[in-house]
């Protein structure tokens, strides 16, 4: 073959390419309706709230401050700044005028209404999963929402990420549409647990590490990842959880934010279980299920718990010891009320077994509140408190009086860099 | 019988020379005194409650105590007024069972009715005294005589204090009745004079018994377990008993207590006895919510109210509803506290109960000690808003301080141990039903179920360490309280003139957790529910609900309170109410005895949320003739607030072995988030009229009031408090 | 031995480190001011400002204090010459109890001493973690923002900035 033949096969070759992902990213807009106020079944419009507390809907597409659903909540990403868009029904900023099939293709295909192909920090590589009833009962509680007029601010993405037609690239490699096929050798539940967990209440968004081009590597799935400053751990055989993640404490844990056998949940999780405390109590267990089964033989969990070496570890850290004993024992010391109330001890929860003690120092920094007015799971902050060499002091010290783990290297370097980081 | 003095013959004639020559002769007409004003009746003698020395020091006696309501002020603002002296004059001593007249307990807002009307007519009494003692030296008539600035004034410029006045004079004489008050001078009652406590609580100065420091004072803590029922496991006591500063770990029987000479060092001590673990000896607490199951346990009927009329017309429209709350808990901001000292074979005990004679007498019992060699002495602590964990802590406090006679025992609660023990407000239901005809009530029914609405120790059995200590002392049995104050069945009678109505209180003696007085007692259930059912019965009629409420109520202050609440709330202009946002209103006078107050407000409803937004409050209250406006609008004002808490946030929660509101995260109320965006309270002052109880009479209004106004907001109506988030979005939703 | 700068005074306190700094205020250097209400942070009766910032002393230990400024309301003036905040609580008869008061006023000290001019709404959320349970609330927004106004600033005010 000549050099030229080669080079017109090549440019043929890669005009045949770009016109395929042409073809690919071009997707039709679909026609507004024209008189967007349909009339949806109460019991379809109660069943889609729930599904929308599960999948967290009101987490991303609130600004802080803002009106539900009305959108304008930056979220970061390593390609820029993506802002949550409006879903209300507001028929000029919102999603008024979609018909159910454009909402459908959202959903399925990470495609606008009107043909724009979405950014995946909309997880809809997760919520192509979402089966048909779902979808649609979703979309009739989001169509009677009240509208909201309000336009997100325009992103902010890094060049090239602002031209849209690139993602048909990244769905063509990394979009797997449509429900997953039921697992035979598992039962109903397990199976709509996966489901639901793969699909609406996409975990994976934070629990699976993502590749260079954000997305998530299916070769890790739930190997633990970073988002927002905080550390989502692993949900399989990697779990560090000391004690077993069963199905009933991983329920009890979704549904309450609390686990006596673990901790309470912090950081992005506490937004996440106020959902699922008001998704469907089936659903909710069914999650609980499937996680459990994937977290039943891990290795962390198998033996005992730690012990609480408080008498070793005060002589080794008196420092911290004095801190500890003036500042967190009223709360979590042994004899002290709270844990008279069934809490879970310090040695019990997650953060401290993780291989970071980024969550640990979110906790001290940030503390825990429960939302304005609603009982809870109350930590307050310490950030103030104490200065940057006390709080490392206390992580190390919580480290080794709580886990039977090494020292958490360079302490002081985490801390610094949850300072900087700002909270959840 | 005191001398014969010439005051006596000039100034009460023959009568008096006739007593003294033979008193027994005299006696039986001696015997029918007549009525004193308030509790006057009960201590006769002018120097039960103002003495004045030489100097001209004046010190008034009250047996009711400052709970941060005001009343020191008041009183003071009361005698100064009737002495003619600056307030900076009085010396004001508070309930101490070594000092005072035994007033009982300063509670169901009878301060003002009792003690302010004692002290008003004895301060009547010794300015007149004073004024004949004056007139008696002068040679002049008592009409001549002027009082003020702390002296008599002669027409001719002479003056004499009031210190060699009492020289001329004994106060130790019994008051007389209807002793005019006084006409002349610049007055004191009537004003906002500010408040004598204020200015050492906002500069850090002493104010508090949690802030008494007495010499060689050790510090102490009690150790229970978590919730009243539970028990601490028994642990190593002889280790904490070596811990740094503690000096003794002091156990009677199940009672237990810690002693250290640092505060911090009582409070490690007692973690390290916590660590035990607890358990619950004794029977599970109900599954079902409280209202339900103290349903289920034998009630005992008290008739409330039974007003005559002909039977409603079968035909005419019968409307019903059942309204209930659940326990609500005092969360006193500062947990109870107790100083307590052994000398000479007594006990004084410095303490913030509401009520000092019968914790004596309670004390007493306790310690196996004559009443006389236990002393009580009222010292301020936070609010209590009834009966909190202030009585059970100064027993706790005695306990411990017997084990180290000479020294002074400063014993706290921990916050757990006051959500966990404090006596609660009662679960209640109501069950109404009314017959409307030609759109008025024709037919009423009124039934309340409820616990006792007073567990105030009596007896060493009231106490918690009663029930600890080896042998225990038997558990008081709580009574009813008798109408026209009653207790789960206050202001169960409606002030509107019903015709053919009844009441009946279920009063359910056994209860499954420990109840006694919060704010209001019943009325807070009670009017509650009737303000919420005349809204309904106003509805059902077509009627606008402050005219329906009108066309039923002939008490002309009642009218004029609901009308001034209107009017300054600007209720006739209001909007009509829905797509969340909504008005509402309602009144009561409180017991029927008291306060009149009325509450109008304006509330916006988040229909996905369920949280209610209070964005206006406007209140209207007659306490008579005000002594203090600016106490009575502050106390309106709270008592607005934290019915408002009650009322949408609280309710105590429990599983089979303890409460499991443990804590301000376990038992959230009301922050500054979420308060109204104002609150307006407009007084209506009646100089001359008796003084009416004030502290309790928001509680009820507001609670209805903001149900009212829901309803209107949302067009559903919420019968069971509190009107939390998920239960407006659970009723929006059927 | 452990020292303790308080109202810019430095003081010498015999107290074990872990011991929290509301009882060496209390009953070290018998300041009553901070005041045990809960000892958990929730209620905010023992706020104090530790180098102008409101903390909980009941949940701080004073060995984290080291050279930190602590300032409680002693410092705001005395009954005869009272600071702004104090002088404002008193004129509204900001008060029932009393006993979250000082609290209260070390709370907005801070605030007022970083932002004279704050919103409504903006003050509601800062005062938000100190408990009243007597209901001042009211008073005690009004005492804040008349003593906003005397220190040259005030409270911008808003009928939605309330909500």
């Amino acid at each position: 073959m000549t050099k030229r033949t080669l080079l017109l096969g090549s440019a043929i070759g890669l005009a045949a390419v770009l016109l395929a992902a042409f073809a690919v990213s071009w997707q039709p807009a679909w026609p507004a309706l024209a008189n967007p106020s349909a009339t949806f079944d109460p019991a379809i419009v109660a069943q889609g709230e729930k599904l929308a507390h599960l999948g967290n809907c009101a987490g991303c597409h609130t600004a802080q401050g803002g009106r539900p659903f009305a959108g304008g909540r930056p979220l970061e990403t390593p390609f820029g700044t993506v802002f949550t868009t409006n879903i209300t029904s507001d028929p000029e900023t919102g999603i008024g005028r979609w018909s159910r099939k454009a909402f459908v293709r959202a959903l399925r295909e990470g495609v606008a209404r009107n043909g724009d192909l979405l950014y995946p920090a909309f997880p809809y590589d997760h919520f192509t999963h979402a089966s048909d009833p779902d979808i649609d009962a979703l979309y009739a509680f989001l169509m009677t929402r009240p509208a909201v007029q309000a336009r997100a601010p325009v992103n902010r993405l890094k060049e090239p990420f602002g031209f849209r037609p690139l993602l048909a690239g990244w769905n063509l490699l990394f979009l797997h549409k449509g429900p997953l096929v039921d697992d035979p050798g598992q039962s109903a539940e397990w199976n709509r647990g996966r489901a639901l967990a793969e699909g609406l209440a996409h975990c994976g968004g934070c629990h699976t590490p993502r590749n260079e081009l954000g997305a998530e590597r299916s070769d890790h799935a739930y190997d633990g990842a970073w988002t927002e400053g905080w550390y989502a751990p692993p949900l399989n055989t990697s779990s560090p959880a000391v004690r077993p993640w069963t199905t009933d404490a991983l329920f009890a844990y979704l549904r309450t934010g609390l686990s006596a056998t673990h901790a309470a949940a912090a950081g992005p999780m506490g937004s996440v279980t106020r959902g699922l405390a008001q998704a469907s109590e089936d659903d909710v267990r069914a999650i609980a299920v499937y996680f459990a089964s994937l977290m039943a033989h891990a290795p962390a969990a198998q033996g005992s718990p730690p012990a609480d070496k408080g008498n070793v570890t005060d002589a080794a850290h008196p420092e911290a010891a004095a801190l500890f004993a003036g500042a967190c024992a009223t709360c979590h010391a042994a004899g002290a009320p709270m844990m008279q109330e069934g809490r879970p001890s310090l040695a019990w929860g997650t953060p401290l077994h993780e291989d970071t003690p980024n969550d640990t120092i979110q906790i001290i920094m940030h503390g825990l509140a429960p939302p304005a007015g609603r009982s809870g799971p109350t930590m307050p902050a310490y950030g103030d408190s104490f200065s940057d060499r006390q709080l490392a002091d206390i992580t190390a010290y919580l480290r080794a009086r709580y886990t039977d783990k090494p020292p958490w290297p360079d302490v002081p370097g985490a801390v610094a860099q949850v300072r900087k980081g700002g909270s959840e | 019988m005191s001398a014969l003095t010439r005051r006596r013959l000039l100034g009460q004639g023959a009568l008096v020379v006739a007593f003294s020559l033979s008193r027994r002769a005299m006696g039986q007409v001696m015997e029918k005194r007549p009525t004193l004003p308030g509790d006057l009746d009960k201590f006769p003698l002018l120097d039960s409650w103002i003495r004045i020395d030489a100097e001209g020091h004046i010190t008034v006696f009250t047996g009711k105590a400052e709970l941060g309501q005001g009343l020191r002020t008041a009183l003071i603002q009361v005698a100064a007024d009737e002495l003619a002296v600056l307030p900076t004059s009085i010396e004001l001593v508070t309930a101490d069972t070594a000092h005072t007249p035994d007033e009982g307990v300063t509670a169901g807002s009878h301060s003002m009715q009792d003690s302010g009307t004692a002290i008003l007519n004895a301060a009547a009494n010794v300015r007149a005294l004073l004024t004949e003692a004056a007139a008696w030296r002068w040679l002049v008539a008592v009409e001549e005589v002027e009082l003020h600035d702390g002296a008599a004034h002669a027409p001719n410029g002479d003056s004499l204090g009031y210190g060699e006045l009492a020289t001329l004079l004994s106060l130790h004489v019994e008051a007389k009745p209807d002793v005019a008050r006084r006409e002349k001078g610049v007055r004191l009652i009537g004003t906002n004079l500010p408040r004598v406590d204020i200015p050492a609580k906002v500069t850090g100065g002493v104010a508090y018994v949690q802030d008494m420091r007495l010499p060689g004072m050790l510090h102490a803590r009690v150790v229970r377990g978590p919730s009243e029922g539970t028990r601490l496991r028994p642990t190593d006591f002889d280790a904490v008993a070596r811990m740094p500063g503690v000096v003794q770990v002091v156990r009677e029987g199940g009672f237990t207590a810690v002693l250290a000479t640092q505060e911090w060092q009582a409070i490690k001590a007692l973690q390290r006895l916590q660590s035990a673990g607890w358990d619950r000896p004794g029977t599970k607490l109900p599954a079902e919510d409280m209202r339900e199951a103290i349903r289920r346990l034998p009630s005992q009927e008290v008739p409330i109210f039974d007003y005559p009329g002909p039977p409603a017309p079968t035909d005419g429209k019968v409307v019903k509803a059942r309204y209930s709350r659940p326990c609500l808990m005092h969360g006193s901001i500062g947990p109870s506290c107790a100083v307590a000292l052994w000398e000479n074979d007594g006990v004084t005990v410095w303490t913030h109960s509401q009520g000092v004679y019968p914790l004596r007498k309670s004390l007493a019992e306790l310690l196996r000690l004559p009443a006389g060699k236990v002393r009580c002495i009222h010292t301020e602590g936070s609010g209590c808003y009834g009966h909190n964990g202030a009585d059970d802590v100064a027993a706790d406090a005695a306990l411990a301080a017997r084990a180290v006679p000479g020294r002074p025992v400063r014993l706290q609660w921990m916050r757990e141990q006051e959500h966990g023990w404090e006596p609660l407000g009662s679960a209640m239901v109501v069950e109404l039903e009314a017959t409307l005809a030609d759109d008025r009530i024709a037919g009423w029914r009124h039934d309340v179920w409820s616990n006792a609405h007073n567990g105030r120790p009596a007896t060493a059995g009231g106490l918690l360490a009663g029930a600890e200590v080896d042998p225990p002392f038997p558990r008081q049995i709580p009574k009813p309280i008798p109408m026209p104050e009653g207790g789960g069945h206050r202001n169960g009678n409606p002030l509107y003139a019903l015709p053919n109505a009844k009441g009946i209180y279920h009063f359910i003696e056994q209860a499954p957790v420990r109840v006694s007085a919060l704010r209001g007692l019943g009325a807070h259930m009670n009017v509650f529910a009737i303000e919420c059912f005349m809204d309904e019965l106003a509805k059902s009629a077509g009627a606008d609900p402050l005219a329906f409420r009108l066309a039923h109520m002939t008490d002309a202050r009642a009218r004029e309170i609901m009308q001034t609440a209107a009017d300054r709330f600007g209720w006739a202009s209001r909007g009509k109410g829905g797509d969340g946002r909504g008005c509402g209103f309602a009144f009561a006078r409180y017991k029927n005895l008291a306060a009149y107050c009325a509450v109008a407000m304006e509330v916006a409803v988040d229909r996905a949320s369920g949280d209610i937004k209070i964005s206006r409050v406007v209140a209207a209250v007659d306490s008579g003739e005000a002594v203090n406006p600016d106490g009575i609008r502050n106390q309106i004002e709270g008592g607005i607030v934290q019915s408002l808490s009650w009322t949408i946030h609280e309710a105590v929660a429990f599983d089979a072995t303890h409460r499991s509101s443990f804590d301000w995260s376990a038992y959230p109320i009301v922050r500054f988030d979420a308060v109204p965006a104002t609150v307006e309270v407009h007084v209506i002052d009646r100089p001359g009229q008796p003084f009416l109880g004030t502290g309790e009479a928001a509680q009820g209004p507001a609670a209805a009031a903001l149900a009212n106004a829901v309803t209107n907001a949302v067009a559903l109506r919420v019968r069971d408090m509190p009107l939390t988030p998920e239960k407006v979005k659970a009723v929006l939703r059927s | 031995m452990i020292t303790l700068t308080v109202n810019g005074v430095s003081h010498q306190v015999d107290a074990t480190p872990d011991t929290p700094l509301l009882y060496a205020l209390r009953n070290d250097l018998a300041l009553n001011g901070a005041k045990f209400g809960c000892g958990l942070g929730q209620c905010g009766a023992c706020t104090v400002l530790v180098d102008d910032k409101p903390a909980f002393s009941c949940l701080l230990p004073i060995a984290a204090l080291a050279e930190r400024k602590v300032r409680t309301i002693e410092s705001l003036g005395t009954r005869e010459k009272p600071g702004a905040l104090p002088a404002a609580f008193e004129a509204e008869q900001a008060a029932q109890c009393g006993y979250c008061i000082a609290g209260m006023i070390m709370r907005a000290q801070a605030l007022l001493e970083r932002n004279i001019r704050p919103t409504e709404a903006e003050l509601r959320a800062h005062m938000a973690p100190n408990l009243c349970r007597c209901g001042t609330h009211m008073r005690i927004l009004r005492a804040v923002r008349r003593a906003a106004t005397a220190m040259g600033g005030g409270v911008r005010n808003g009928a939605e900035d309330a909500l």
